[in-house]
């Protein structure tokens, strides 16, 4: 009836999980009731759960990847004080629950941290700046949210019931086969992330689509803001390289659950393709990460020292053979793996040529700088601290793409250390320079400065502290991944890396001060016209936050930097444009279609991996009787009249007025 | 571009409001640089990209498949498995379906029922022969203990193949669903986007089983 599942299932001998659900489920049970005693469950259904807008899917992707990172940091937390205290001793956690950990934590902060976080960005702003009104698919948008949140909570849900992959972040077989992993744990991994990609896939087709074909007119692709670009440029190898991953995961299933031999030791299997396949998947996919936060930080470098981006089509250029690139490197994951001299030069010349890309683009924000009139504002900081973090990594990488080096410093902390530095210093710092630039245009008003500069020094300071030390420790020839060790030589630098993480906690801790002390404080942070930072792209054409509609009128782009450009001719004929003639507006109507999709994708999920077959059935039933339903659907926009648009654009247009006139005023 | 498009088209087809009366109009034909396009590109667009990222997860089969072929374990070879009868039988009748299919959409285009109806229900009865013998063909290798679990090369088979397969009995699905729309909602603009897909979505598998004939059938009985 229930399949592998019984109440075995429950790790009742292992307190730090059972705790830790416990106190998840606690925190959970409380928001759940404190909302439905407030009685906001409607107005969460009405306007979050089942919106298609762009800008509330891609609030709802940050707000996710946040509460996601508490759950990751916890877990490097927890390897960090193992590693402290290990040395020559077991430490506190069991080799068991240690792999489960270093496992959980990578699969976490890569799928449920660092992507929802970059896409949550991508469909808050992409549609803003390039002048329209919606994504090109919105309910196909909010599915892909919904299937992503799905996979998140299947992860989460190992926790408790089961357990969690012991096989690293990439479930290498044979260790991940059935002989060597006869366990849940990487069923659940393989299931949340089979899912959750199919979520990311749909999102890459309604961003893609969005920025090839929806544009405000006159906005050509050379008018686009940069961030616009890198969201192509994500997109691209979203929807190229996802499916990789999909077919190599359902190769790893058809394994485990049908006795297949695609990667099996027996009747010809071969290990080393589903290391090929992965990574096929896999550089991309740090290129993904790392290109939307690039985006992020031109359009930041380029607000705050008042100046245009330098070199914008070098710029466009450098993405685009980034984009490219990035798909012929995956080989350097696996140098040691014996492919020979011959290939292993190509993939490394390969490696150390994506360099000069991303080369160009650190000089484009160092010259966007140069000369400008900065604005130290925490969003450059997290620039500036990128800027001189990533360059690190990025030097460290090209040593890691030099073979001979490689087979000295593969699978060592070295390794570890670098690709930290080029993930937290790079997508995790564009991430919180996004969430801090981009917060008044979401909720319409600012971040408390203070509190955020704080937060960055510690993170800054913490990261250095925490990850500098693996360097030496990797060239000292520790490997990744013990979960204890009898090295004396090892044991300060351990240390060290542990009090980085605390200085990181500190980070943390202010960042959540931060968020809860500026909504305290929103009436003296408001943002009042919408264009808090001097901003030089659409969305700050917006008010904050922004209506439904985003655009009153369409604007028509002139340019490069439409919105600079209209504030430039409204200062000089010293008055707004004309008021433009307001008509209704159609927008679509929202749909629980995603909820649903995501609540049977999460019942056949948890029931594919327990092997509760009915339950699959009826799920998978569930989901083609809602795409039915949704697919006879008669009517899917509705009108929001002219008036009310009138209202809010008029509303916008004289507190923009008055800060015209302030400007005016003062000398 | 028809009729039908062209009335698609000016319905305000991508949400942006109704700015017929101004001057953004005349952007509408335009492509991405800079224009506005109608609601039929945008989800034939969309469509065909998802199309290519399916595409790509069947080119990750088809690495699958080339890496192990010679991965017999011992076990049957693809020449002593396959017969090239069924499968020219099972090429016709896909390569005839999407003939079919493209009338119905040329049907469809025209507002006449049963030159809808027709056409979908034989592209159906043609897809469904073909499954019927990818089954009986699977059944057959089973049954003489050729299954995916004997050996790599097998497992590579029966994945790519059966993923086809898969996708074609989700194709007959997608198909009566439509049928079931046009019969209940007539032929509405969305529901025309719909089908023009589904054509795209069936001319797509028709390509991936030339790759497959080619690939798997023919270099697989070759000396």
């Amino acid at each position: 009836m229930l399949g592998k599942l019984s109440w075995e299932a429950i790790p009742f001998d292992e307190p730090i999980p059972l705790v830790a659900a416990g106190v998840v489920g606690l925190v959970l049970i409380g928001v759940f009731a404190w909302v439905t005693l407030k009685g906001w469950l409607p107005y969460l259904w009405r306007e979050w759960i089942t919106s298609v807008d762009h800008k509330r899917i891609g609030i709802m992707y940050i707000l996710l990847a946040m509460v996601m990172l508490l759950r990751g940091f916890s877990d490097a937390i927890m390897m960090r004080s193992q590693q402290a205290l290990a040395f020559g001793s077991p430490g506190y956690l069991p080799p068991e629950h240690y792999d489960q950990i270093f496992s959980a934590h990578g699969t976490i902060m890569i799928f449920f941290v660092a992507m929802p976080f970059v896409i949550g960005l991508m469909n808050l702003v992409v549609p803003l700046q390039l002048g329209v009104r919606d994504v090109a698919f919105p309910t196909l948008n909010s599915v892909g949210f919904w299937l992503t949140a799905t996979g998140a909570l299947l992860v989460n849900i190992s926790l408790v019931v089961g357990e969690f992959a012991r096989t690293g972040w990439l479930p290498y077989p044979p260790l991940s086969e059935l002989t060597y992993s006869p366990g849940v744990g990487v069923d659940y991994y393989l299931w949340s992330l089979v899912i959750s990609g199919v979520g990311t896939l749909l999102a890459g087709i309604n961003l893609l689509t969005t920025v090839l074909k929806l544009h405000a007119p006159g906005m050509t692709y050379t008018r686009m803001p940069m961030f616009c670009w890198t969201t192509l440029a994500s997109n691209l190898l979203i929807v190229a390289a996802f499916p990789i991953l999909t077919a190599t995961l359902i190769m790893l299933l058809l394994d485990r659950y049908l006795g297949f031999h695609f990667f099996t030791n027996e009747a010809g299997g071969n290990m080393m393709m589903f290391v090929n396949l992965i990574w096929a998947w896999g550089h991309p996919e740090v290129y993904i990460l790392i290109l939307p936060a690039f985006g992020v930080f031109s359009e930041v470098v380029s607000t705050f020292s008042g100046k245009p981006l330098f070199g914008y089509r070098s710029m466009v250029a450098a993405t685009m053979a980034i984009c490219i690139l990035s798909f012929t490197v995956w080989l350097h994951h696996f140098f040691t793996m014996g492919a020979g001299a011959d290939v292993n030069a190509i993939f490394g010349i390969l490696s150390m040529v994506i360099a000069v890309p991303t080369g160009v683009k650190i000089f484009n924000w160092l010259f966007t700088m140069y000369g400008g009139r900065v604005v130290y504002a925490t969003p450059l900081l997290w620039s500036i601290g990128f800027i001189v973090t990533f360059v690190i990594g990025g030097m460290t990488g090209v040593l890691l793409a030099v073979p001979p080096v490689d087979f000295v410093l593969h699978n060592s902390l070295f390794l570890v250390a670098h690709f930290h530095n080029v993930i937290i210093g790079g997508v995790l710092f564009g991430a919180f320079a996004g969430y801090t630039y981009w917060f008044p245009k979401a909720f319409g008003f600012r971040l408390h400065e203070g509190l955020g500069k704080a937060s960055f020094w510690c993170w800054i300071s913490g990261f250095y502290v925490a990850f500098m030390p693996l360097y030496v420790l990797g060239l000292m020839g520790m490997t990744r991944r013990m979960q204890h060790y009898d090295v004396a030589a090892w044991h300060p630098w351990l240390l060290i890396a542990a009090g980085g993480a605390a200085i990181i906690l500190i980070g943390i801790i202010l960042q959540i001060a931060q968020f809860v002390v500026s909504i305290r404080r929103r009436e003296e942070l408001r943002d009042e016209t919408g264009d808090p930072w001097n901003g030089r792209s659409l969305e700050w054409a917006t008010p904050s936050p922004p209506p439904a509609f985003n655009f009153a009128v369409l604007p028509n782009i002139k340019g490069e930097e439409a919105y600079w450009g209209m504030k430039q001719r409204a200062l000089q004929q010293a008055r707004l444009s004309e008021e433009p003639a307001y008509a209704e507006i159609e927008m679509p109507r929202n749909s629980p279609t995603g909820f649903i999709c995501a609540f049977f994708a999460t019942i056949m999920g948890f029931a594919l991996i327990w092997h509760i077959w009915w339950l699959v059935g009826l799920a998978a039933l569930g989901a083609y009787a809602t795409f039915v339903v949704f697919a006879w659907r008669d009517k899917d926009e509705y009108i929001i009249p002219a008036e009310t648009v009138a209202r809010i654009d008029r509303a916008n247009r004289s507190a923009r007025g008055a800060a015209l006139a302030r400007l005016q005023a003062a000398p | 571009m028809t009729t039908i498009d062209a009335a698609v088209g000016q319905s305000d087809p991508h949400h942006l409001g109704h700015d017929r009366e101004s001057s953004y109009h005349q952007h509408t034909e335009g492509h991405a640089g800079g224009g506005l396009v109608s609601k039929r590109i945008i989800t034939g667009y969309g469509f065909w990209i998802f199309l290519l990222s399916d595409i790509i997860m069947f080119s990750a089969f088809f690495a699958a498949y080339a890496v192990l072929v010679g991965n017999t374990a011992g076990g049957p070879t693809g020449r002593e498995l396959f017969n090239l009868r069924n499968v020219a039988l099972e090429t016709a009748f896909l390569l005839v379906s999407s003939f079919t299919v493209g009338l119905a959409r040329i049907g469809a285009r025209a507002h006449s029922g049963s030159w809808f109806y027709v056409p979908m229900a034989a592209t159906f009865m043609l897809g469904a022969a073909f499954l019927t013998i990818e089954v009986q063909e699977f059944a057959g290798m089973v049954a003489r203990g050729a299954g995916p679990t004997r050996s790599a090369f097998l497992s590579a088979f029966f994945t790519l193949v059966g993923c086809h397969g898969l996708h074609i009995t989700a194709g007959l699905l997608w198909l009566l669903t439509m049928m079931a729309q046009v019969f209940a909602k007539g032929f509405r603009a969305d529901i025309l986007r719909r089908i023009l897909c589904f054509n795209l979505f069936w001319h797509a598998l028709d390509i991936v089983w030339v790759a497959i004939f080619t690939v798997v059938y023919l270099m697989g009985v070759a000396p």
